[in-house]
């Protein structure tokens, strides 16, 4: 290292000179219930063994809330209120059914702020994110499928596009209601009913937006929400009454859920993990690459499946990049969720943390240099410091594995070839990002990484009409945009 | 066959197709193709794992240059292949007549076959239009998305559609890119060997088909299960292997495709929808700014 990066991480030690204020979001505005049931057939329905689970705050390690349990009875009733409303629901004339949809967009947005801080409070992701993120492209994404209920003839050429029937859906912990509005926005938009089971960490805005449903006016039937852990997942997409299985999670129960369903006529898109090479060149502009890779690891606690978990950087500028990452790390904020100041917030889980942590071991014990930030973390609560490896090797467990965490594993290339190599030399092929100024490299580079969604110059940007979904052992299929209707329809010959 | 003529016909020796070369299995086993008299018509290539895994090796190495050979190019090649089998019509009719199919029938499978072909070759350079997007993102980005090929396709060929069921499945794959190991029909195998000598004639680059006769009972689980393998495609198996494929392909999520109860014959058999299940849809962004 050269003795003008030293002196910039001296120059920036934030550790002592630069205290903010805190800046807390209220929490006196929102409502959460001391118990939630479960949604289906348009009412709130008590579980028929009557187990509930915590829902707890991260951050704190305090319950929220009491979970209804759903257990095979309920999926049952669930999936039959699914089907009774199908018939009605499929069979709406298409531009009354987009005005129900666009109805849940504007009833989502009047209550953004209410969404956002209750997302922060049951996940622990920072509540910039939750407000200028998650709540905003949630709604988004009903506003874009619900314009399309009526002109699906228009999306397919030489075909009739169908209906399916009910649709299982199950989503992950790291973008509750965004994940909610990416499954039952275009599953609606369609025709079809839902069945939709959240994470057991992230009940809340699933079951607030139930709320909405009803205000809206949907029919009951057409929504419906069931809460549990892995075992009520599996109830529901093993269910002989669903039609389609929509499951976004880890490659590991992708593949369980493609071989349960094995030998049915189920339909089902697949949107599992990644291990995202950033790859940054010498000729990038390399303060905005470092806020990318930043961006790309640390957004939502690395709680991405397409996160930039790998960086990847050409040789030449190694050494310039690692210092301003390890420089910009130390200014990153880690606390309070709810705090418009904090970057990182609380790590989802305990069992996730857990998990991160077996992973920093096992970056460590194959002998890579780790570098974590040096700032104070909360004493309560489930936090993970921005972390980042370096001298790792390919065969790494740290460089092949998705951690889910803000944990970034570093590695340098010289020529274009190995740092295409080196990107596509894992089973995933979820996303990829490239920086470099040079208009011909971002398209060679763009050509060649074998995945489903690629950033050049930019990182972790999502849009409601933008296609999104993995190669590989990333998934099946597509979510978001006119590509991520096929998923609920069949395509009839004209 | 009989020679009635003083003149013994040469019969050919039936191989397989690995890597744009005609090796005999490597297990050296076979299988007696009879006609209905009983008559031995050929010893057919029984194909082993081991020649699956080496077509495998020899379609991913194909893959780099194949999908990123210009859609025109891919267009003329399938042209090409069309051409070299109109050529080869009688040859081929007299195969399928040898196995058992009406002069009639025989006749109209290698007119649609070569139908079939000018059909693909013709969307080589327009399916990516019909299925592209530029998206409207609210951002300052400029986003859009492509199709670009899965991968290697292992592809398990009709058994009642020796020629055009193979054909049908074939092209829609690599015309998309694709590389792709073929099991042939069990039943009525001839034509797919010929079939390989008409793509070896047409400048399809070695490794990009690879085409292998057998039991379909011995290889079904290796085709669905082999880690290197991007999709499976069947076409005629029942609940139970199809139940099988699946499980197997679940191993690395594979794109499993079934393509059961088509009427190969027919076009509506054939559309760009077929090319678009052995594609992956690419979303790119750059930011937009001075």
């Amino acid at each position: 290292m050269d003795s003008q990066t030293n002196k910039l991480a001296f120059e920036l030690a934030f550790d002592e000179g630069w205290q903010y204020a805190p800046a807390p979001e209220s929490t006196d505005h929102i409502r959460i219930d001391a118990q939630y049931e479960l949604f289906i057939g348009g009412e709130f329905v008590v579980p028929q063994e009557g187990r509930y689970f915590p829902s707890i705050n991260p951050a704190t390690e305090e319950p929220l809330s009491k979970i209804a349990l759903a257990t095979a009875p309920d999926i049952d009733a669930a999936v039959a209120a699914a089907r009774k409303a199908y018939d009605k629901w499929s069979k709406m004339k298409a531009s009354e059914r987009g005005k129900l949809v666009y109805r849940l967009a504007r009833m989502l947005q009047e209550r953004s702020r209410e969404f956002a801080t209750i997302e922060s409070l049951d996940g622990g992701k920072p509540i910039r994110e939750s407000r200028d993120i998650d709540i905003p492209l949630a709604a988004a994404h009903f506003f874009y499928y619900a314009g399309w209920a009526d002109k699906l003839e228009y999306a397919f050429p030489g075909r009739t596009p169908k209906s399916l029937g009910v649709a299982a859906q199950v989503i992950p912990w790291n973008f509750p209601l965004l994940m909610l509005a990416w499954k039952i926005a275009p599953a609606l938009a369609c025709g079809n009913t839902v069945v939709l089971k959240p994470a057991e960490t992230t009940p809340l805005t699933a079951l607030k937006f139930a709320e909405l449903v009803q205000d809206a006016g949907l029919p009951p039937g057409v929504v419906n929400i069931v809460t549990g852990a892995g075992e009520t997942g599996s109830l529901l997409v093993n269910h002989p009454g669903v039609d389609k299985i929509a499951f976004t999670g880890s490659t590991e129960v992708g593949r369980i859920i493609q071989k349960a369903i094995a030998g049915t006529a189920k339909r089902y898109t697949l949107e599992l993990g990644g291990k995202a090479a950033n790859i940054i060149f010498a000729d990038a502009a390399i303060d905005q690459a470092v806020e990318g890779i930043v961006n790309g690891i640390f957004f939502n606690q690395g709680h991405v499946c397409c996160a930039g978990s790998r960086l990847l950087v050409q040789e030449s500028v190694a050494d310039e990049v690692v210092q301003k990452l390890r420089d910009r790390m130390e200014t990153l904020i880690i606390g309070d969720p709810l705090d418009k100041n904090t970057d990182i917030g609380a790590i989802n889980s305990a069992e996730q943390l857990e998990r991160i942590k077996s992973y920093l071991k096992i970056g460590e014990d194959e002998g890579a240099e780790m570098h974590q930030s040096s700032c104070p973390v909360p004493d309560r609560g489930y936090w993970c410091r921005p972390t980042i490896f370096t001298g790792v090797s390919q065969s790494n467990r740290i460089v092949q594995e998705e951690i889910f965490g803000p944990v970034l594993a570093v590695q340098t290339f010289r020529t274009l070839e190995e740092g295409l190599t080196k990107a596509n030399n894992t089973p995933y092929g979820l996303s990829g990002g490239v920086w470099t100024d040079k208009g011909a490299k971002i398209f060679k580079m763009t050509q060649g990484v074998r995945a489903g969604v690629i950033w050049a110059n930019t990182f972790n940007k999502f849009d409601p009409t933008s296609p999104f979904g993995g190669y590989k052992e990333s998934g099946v299929g597509r979510e978001g945009g006119l590509h991520g209707l096929g998923a609920y329809l069949s395509l009839e010959s004209r | 066959m009989v020679s009635t003529a003083s003149r013994v016909a040469v019969a050919k020796t039936y191989k397989i197709y690995i890597d744009g070369k005609f090796p005999r299995t490597e297990s050296g086993r076979y299988f007696p193709l009879q006609d209905k008299d009983g008559n031995v018509i050929a010893n057919v290539c029984l194909s082993s794992r081991k020649d699956f895994r080496n077509s495998i090796v020899a379609a991913r190495n194909a893959f780099a240059k194949w999908s990123a050979a210009s859609a025109y190019l891919r267009g003329q090649i399938l042209y090409r292949i069309a051409e070299m089998l109109e050529g080869r019509h009688e040859q081929f009719v007299d195969e399928l007549v040898t196995q058992g199919i009406s002069k009639r029938r025989a006749g109209a499978e290698v007119d649609a076959c070569t139908d079939r072909l000018i059909y693909y070759a013709g969307w080589a350079d327009k399916y990516q239009q019909i299925f592209s997007a530029v998206n409207p993102v609210s951002s300052s980005h400029f986003n859009f998305s492509v199709l670009e090929p899965t991968g290697v396709v292992a592809i398990i060929a009709p058994d009642d559609s020796g020629l055009l069921g193979l054909i049908s499945n074939v092209m829609p794959a690599i015309v998309g890119g694709n590389t792709c190991v073929v099991l042939a029909s069990e039943s009525l195998p001839l034509c797919a060997v010929s079939f390989a000598e008409v793509l070896h004639a047409s400048d399809v680059p070695g490794g990009v088909v690879n085409i292998l006769t057998g039991h379909r009972k011995e290889l079904t689980t290796q085709f669905a299960s082999h880690m290197d393998v991007n999709a499976i495609v069947y076409t005629d198996a029942d609940q139970d292997v199809g139940k099988g494929i699946q499980v197997e392909a679940a191993q690395n999520i594979k794109r499993v495709i079934a393509r059961t109860n088509v009427k190969w014959e027919s076009d509506a058999s054939q559309n760009p929808y077929v090319i678009q299940e052995t594609q992956e849809t690419k979303t790119t962004w750059h930011p937009i700014g001075g």
